[in-house]
């Protein structure tokens, strides 16, 4: 074995390893990639064929609702980006930082009458939190700056006249 | 006062840290004996200077001084005391501390421990650890500062995060700490084997047992993690694949290659270039790891201790660390010649290969972690990449690394055959194929492949220890006596090795658990999994700084009660947050798990799991790092304990020591 071919080989085996992670990297990345929208991009944009989305938003005030369905929990609440608002169901147990006017990233899948079925309720471990998502958002939409300081109080952003819509 | 002791002692513990990279890097240049010879006092006084700084900062946080910000922010003066301490590395301030101040101990181990090692190798290693030291102690001295004084004082501290209340995971940062910057010796050590333009069977001597330290904190620091996500979240999963996790699990997966490439550097002066490489990128995604996930760059769900103005600087002292680093790689790399050969199908062979798959895992995790701010940079996307990606990217890539893990052992150095190495293999491969099928036919396919796998690491592990003491070829008294001469360094690999199959078990076994969420008014019951679960009671109990509601739940089997839970859902006046806590009962193979939920109409949300195989997930972690410890203790890498010490050429006098023809 000489130093060339066994350089070869070496050089042969990384390539045929990192060749196999990038495909399947790639292959896996088309099917696994799950998209942050807000309650206006569900309004505006419904996704296609009821893919699995991560939604964003405010829990909206007083919105939340215990129920249940054959003796399991069912609660129902609506997400607000302060534009728009969606209702979401979700059969389990809800984290103990859920809030009603905080933060929450919610993953599930935009069912056929409107609602938002979700599989999966992600709180941030920490009360300031606000979904990325979220501030991109109020940031397009003019209602917050973030370098102006903190957000405006969630409860207001329901009844906040958008500067762009309606001339003001 | 003791605040400003404390700032006090982090700006000289800055300036000493500067100190210890200028005059050490030149007078390892200049080969001054007088210069070089101040690099164990240099380190040692970068310790005293930070430990004062760290003890400040705790004492303001153990007598609540609400007059420093950072106590003010993250502490109450009703808190246990153990929480006020712990507290200190509870945010984004004081977590910096306490990381500068591990190096700082990293820095002083090297100065005691290193008195055998060359004076200019030395005083670089010590001087290349002052500088990234500098670095960050002058990052906690200007942008991230836990002693800025409030004025006035609050009566009341904002509290500290509910869910850091708790003794795992009070204890995971300094673990995990341990484990990251651990790894900052084996990068101080190949930047200054750069700068000496020298790597030997010697340097991966010294290498070895700090990458094998820092590997086995980072493997219980992440399973530590792990564990509290499975009991404390209360929603039963242990690892979700965020970019915290990830940027933990990324330095852990090029270490474990690292581990490895430096036994061949020691062994067989082959793989110099590569391990090299691998000390700076693993200590790279170390510093990325800790840093980018609090600088808001990477968006996840549960870090902790974020402070995202500052993540510029953080990401300019990054850079500053990690391009000279490689650009100096990329300029004296050249110059290392690899001295032993070796046949593809040989002990190195396998090494290498688990370097390659040990990469491309690192590869496919850090894609997945980083495309999402990657896209929102690039595309303005906002993105997540979720479980099933890493999913079905590291599956595929684990399958031939685990195979490989029993194989490997099997194989002589430089030349080997696979055929009879196989052979020996024969009853591991059958036994591994029999489970497979077995769980394969009676349940579930993924199961199967895991359970094959951890089947054939264990009896691998166990077949290599019966190998080396011949057991049932010789009488057992003489291979139990034979037991005692194998090197400990052998018989840690194995139980590292099984205990990978350990936790590969465990992960299998969560395939089969089972959940279910229920609705129960006291005296109510369910029927589940086997288990009939009772709410026999709903209290409401004040605790110290929370109020708790306690549920009493015994689950019984066949009419005899198993076990009393007790799950409660903690309320925090003070920081307005609820936590979960957990009621686990487990025997070791199983956990009945329970989980108190929403409490309303009188009645309450019970999360019922049960949930077979899964505190073998952590004890796997365990025996890993057990055997990863159990090789620390072997003689040949025992400090002061050099096998073959003698025969090292001692560094000349004055001049540059000769490169190595390369060729």
């Amino acid at each position: 074995m000489t130093r060339k071919r066994r350089r070869l080989i070496v050089l042969l085996a990384c390539l045929a390893g990192l060749g196999t992670a990038t495909g399947l990297a790639l292959s896996a990345f088309s099917s696994s990639i799950v998209f942050f929208v807000t309650p206006t991009d569900l309004a505006t944009r419904p996704p296609a064929d009821a893919r699995l989305v991560r939604l964003g938003g405010l829990v909206q005030q007083g919105s939340v609702q215990h129920a249940l369905a054959d003796g399991h929990p069912l609660v129902r609440f609506r997400v607000t980006d302060g534009h728009d608002s969606i209702l979401v169901s979700f059969s389990g147990i809800l984290p103990g930082l859920f809030r009603e006017g905080q933060g929450v990233v919610v993953q599930g899948r935009l069912a056929p009458g409107g609602t938002f079925e979700a599989d999966q309720v992600l709180a941030r471990h920490d009360s300031a939190y606000m979904p990325k998502a979220l501030v991109e958002a109020l940031k397009k939409r003019g209602l917050w700056n973030p370098s102006a300081g903190p957000p405006p109080p969630p409860a207001t952003w329901d009844t906040m006249r958008i500067p762009t819509k309606s001339g003001g | 006062m003791i605040p400003e002791l404390g700032n006090f002692a982090l700006a000289l513990a800055c300036c000493l840290a500067a100190a210890q990279a200028v005059l050490l890097l030149l007078g390892a240049e200049r080969r001054d004996a007088r210069l070089m010879a101040m690099a164990p006092g240099l380190a040692f006084g970068q310790l005293i200077a930070i430990a004062t700084s760290f003890a400040a900062l705790a004492w303001s946080n153990a007598i609540s001084d609400f007059s420093v910000q950072n106590v003010a922010a993250f502490s109450q003066s009703q808190a246990p005391l153990f929480y006020k301490l712990t507290g200190t590395w509870g945010n984004h301030d004081g977590s910096i501390l306490l990381w500068c101040l591990v190096l700082a101990i990293c820095g002083a181990t090297v100065g005691a421990f290193g008195a055998n090692l060359p004076a200019t190798l030395r005083a670089r290693v010590i001087g290349v650890m002052g500088a990234v030291a500098a670095g960050f102690l002058l990052f906690a001295l200007t942008a991230s500062n836990p002693f800025t004084r409030l004025s006035p004082p609050p009566m009341q501290g904002q509290g500290m995060n509910p869910l850091l209340q708790d003794p795992a995971l009070a204890i995971h940062p300094p673990i995990l700490y341990l484990g990251y910057v651990g790894f900052s010796v084996p990068f101080a050590f190949a930047i200054a084997a750069l700068l000496e333009r020298r790597v030997d069977a010697a340097w991966g001597r010294w290498v070895r047992p700090w990458a094998l330290t820092s590997w086995c904190f980072l493997t219980c620091g992440i399973a530590l993690g792990s564990w509290w996500a499975y009991y404390d979240l209360g929603w039963g999963g242990f690892w979700f694949w965020d970019p915290v996790e990830n940027s933990s699990l990324l330095p852990w997966l090029t270490g474990t290659a690292l581990l490895h490439s430096a036994i061949v550097v020691e062994k067989r002066e082959s793989l110099k270039v590569w391990s090299v490489l691998l000390a700076i990128v693993t200590f790279s995604l170390s510093l990325s790891g800790t840093f980018l996930t609090r600088s808001g760059i990477l968006n996840s769900v549960h870090a902790f201790a974020v402070a995202p103005t500052r993540g510029l600087f953080i990401l300019a002292l990054l850079g500053l660390v990690i391009v000279p680093s490689l650009l100096l790689f990329a300029f004296r790399a050249p110059i290392l010649a690899p001295a032993g050969l070796f046949a593809p199908v040989s002990r190195e062979g396998a090494i290498v290969l688990n370097n390659i798959l040990l990469c491309s895992i690192a590869a496919v995790v850090f894609t997945g972690t980083l495309y999402p701010p990657f896209a929102a940079l690039v595309a303005g996307e906002q993105l997540s990449v979720g479980a099933p990606f890493f999913n079905s990217t590291v599956l595929p890539l684990a399958i031939p690394l685990v195979l490989a893990m029993s194989l490997g052992p099997t194989l002589s150095w430089k030349r080997a055959a696979l055929f009879p190495a196989l052979l020996r293999l024969w009853w591991v491969a059958l036994a591994a194929a029999a489970v497979g099928i077995i769980v394969a036919l009676g349940w579930h396919g993924l199961a199967a492949l895991g359970f094959a796998g951890s089947t054939w690491l264990i009896l691998g592990a166990i077949r290599d220890i019966a190998a080396r003491v011949r057991l049932f070829r010789l009488p057992l008294s003489e291979s139990l006596s034979r037991l005692a001469g194998v090197p400990l360094g052998a018989i840690g690999a194995a139980i590292a090795h099984a205990g990978l199959g350990v936790t590969i078990a465990g992960i299998s076994g969560m395939t089969f658990a089972a959940q279910r969420v229920v609705f129960l008014h006291p005296g109510q019951a369910t029927d589940f999994a086997g288990y009939h679960w009772a709410l026999t009671a709903l209290d409401h109990v004040p605790g110290p700084d929370f109020n708790a509601e306690v549920a009493t739940l015994p689950a019984s089997r066949d009419g005899r009660i198993v076990a009393v839970l007790h799950p409660a859902d903690h309320t925090f006046p003070v920081q307005g947050t609820d936590v979960t806590d957990t009621a686990i009962r487990t025997n070791l193979v199983v956990d009945l798990y329970t989980a108190l939920g929403a409490v309303h109409d009188g009645g309450a949300e019970v999360r019922l799991r049960y949930d077979p195989l899964a505190p073998w997930i952590w004890l796997g972690a365990l025996v890993m790092a057990a055997g990863g410890g159990l090789s620390l203790a072997d003689r040949r890498l025992r400090v002061g304990a050099p096998a073959r010490r003698p025969s090292l050429p001692s560094p000349p006098g004055g001049g540059r020591r000769p490169a190595r023809a390369a060729g």
